[in-house]
């Protein structure tokens, strides 16, 4: 299915897998898209944790890097730590909430981060949602690699969206991102 | 119908050997897992390339690395093969890594590598690689520098399949 209005191919339904099955994926099409969004129609009710496995590119020009942000239900995460490494040095820190890929702008060509982030017990509506990532682009000069803990404590609801943007810009054409669903 | 999470080649050396390769890799998945659990037969460093390019100087990485009193960062450009490890193993001792690569086959892309790599005796680092190429990779190889990976090492390449 090509959406022209979005610029995103997409598709969805779960492929038969054992316990790691996909749910949706989403392909940025031609002129970039503003977010993409994962939403739970019923069909995430049979997995224990969620893994979200992707490689973006900001829009942006000029080369540099940008960070892709992530919501949940349509509300900021509350905290971020990260353990950071560019190359010459590596520090940890507490960082924007949201953060979770950085990732390369339009400068440096056909290169896209990479990232695989797990949300684990998604569904619980006891506990607080915890999210690692871990992120990574290399331009071969430049780089950033980024370990993410995020915590989302806005309330114990179970998550049945994700949506995915980067600040102020679209996210680049090829970019993908695919949803999967972990079993107990 | 396929499944989404499945192994394509696996090996559990019976014989000691300096290099393995999972060849013919078909472009039907998404990203690619390898996992390895090799064993040392000398105090080595080990190495990956793909599509049999050992030369072409188009690898890069940018490297976050632990080894048990502090962390650092560095930076491999133009490298012809890209080192697992920082730091070189002890003989005998085993690591574990696990390689990702993002969206593998996709011909409008250079290649991005995630790799985890984990020595208790010496470090656990994590790596971002790069391979300025936009073919799809076919082949994945990891040697050694010297002496081999002992019997019983184990390597085993997963394909993932997005719906």
């Amino acid at each position: 299915m090509f959406n022209p209005i979005l610029g995103i191919l997409a598709s969805s339904g779960a492929v038969a897998g054992g316990s790691y099955e996909s749910i949706a994926t989403t392909t940025v099409g031609s002129g970039g898209t503003s977010s993409i969004t994962f939403t739970d129609g019923g069909a995430w009710a049979s997995y224990k944790h969620l893994q979200v496995r992707a490689l973006v590119k900001s829009a942006n020009s000029g080369s540099s890097f940008d960070v892709v942000n992530m919501t949940i239900n349509s509300n900021n995460l509350t905290k971020n730590h990260y353990l950071y490494a560019n190359g010459s040095s590596a520090l940890a820190g507490v960082g924007g909430t949201n953060s979770v890929i950085n990732v390369p702008t339009s400068g440096y060509t056909s290169v896209f981060a990479g990232a695989v982030i797990d949300i684990l017990e998604f569904s619980s509506t006891t506990k607080n949602k915890t999210i690692r990532t871990l992120s990574g682009v290399d331009t071969n000069g430049a780089g950033e690699l980024v370990l993410y803990s995020n915590l989302y404590a806005v309330n114990t609801n179970a998550i049945t969206s994700l949506t995915f943007s980067i600040s102020g810009v679209n996210i680049a054409q090829y970019s993908h991102f695919a949803l999967y669903g972990i079993k107990d | 119908m396929a499944a989404t999470y499945e192994p394509i080649a696996t090996t559990t050396l019976a014989s000691a050997t300096d290099i393995i390769t999972f060849s013919s890799i078909p472009s039907t998945y998404t990203d690619l897992v390898l996992i390895g659990n090799p064993k040392l037969s000398g105090s080595l460093d080990y190495k990956w390339y793909v599509n049999g390019d050992g030369s072409s100087g188009l690898y890069s990485q940018t490297r976050l690395v632990g080894n048990g009193s502090s962390a650092s960062s560095g930076r491999t450009t133009g490298a012809n093969v890209l080192y697992i490890n920082a730091n070189t193993p002890a003989s005998g001792s085993v690591q574990t890594f696990i390689m990702n690569f993002q969206n593998y086959a996709n011909t409008n892309v250079y290649k991005t590598v995630l790799v985890r790599y984990n020595d208790a005796g010496s470090e656990t680092a994590a790596r971002v690689a790069l391979w300025r190429n936009t073919n799809a990779i076919t082949s994945i190889s990891i040697s050694t520098d010297s002496s081999t990976f002992a019997v019983g090492s184990m390597f085993t390449l997963y394909g993932i399949k997005a719906a």
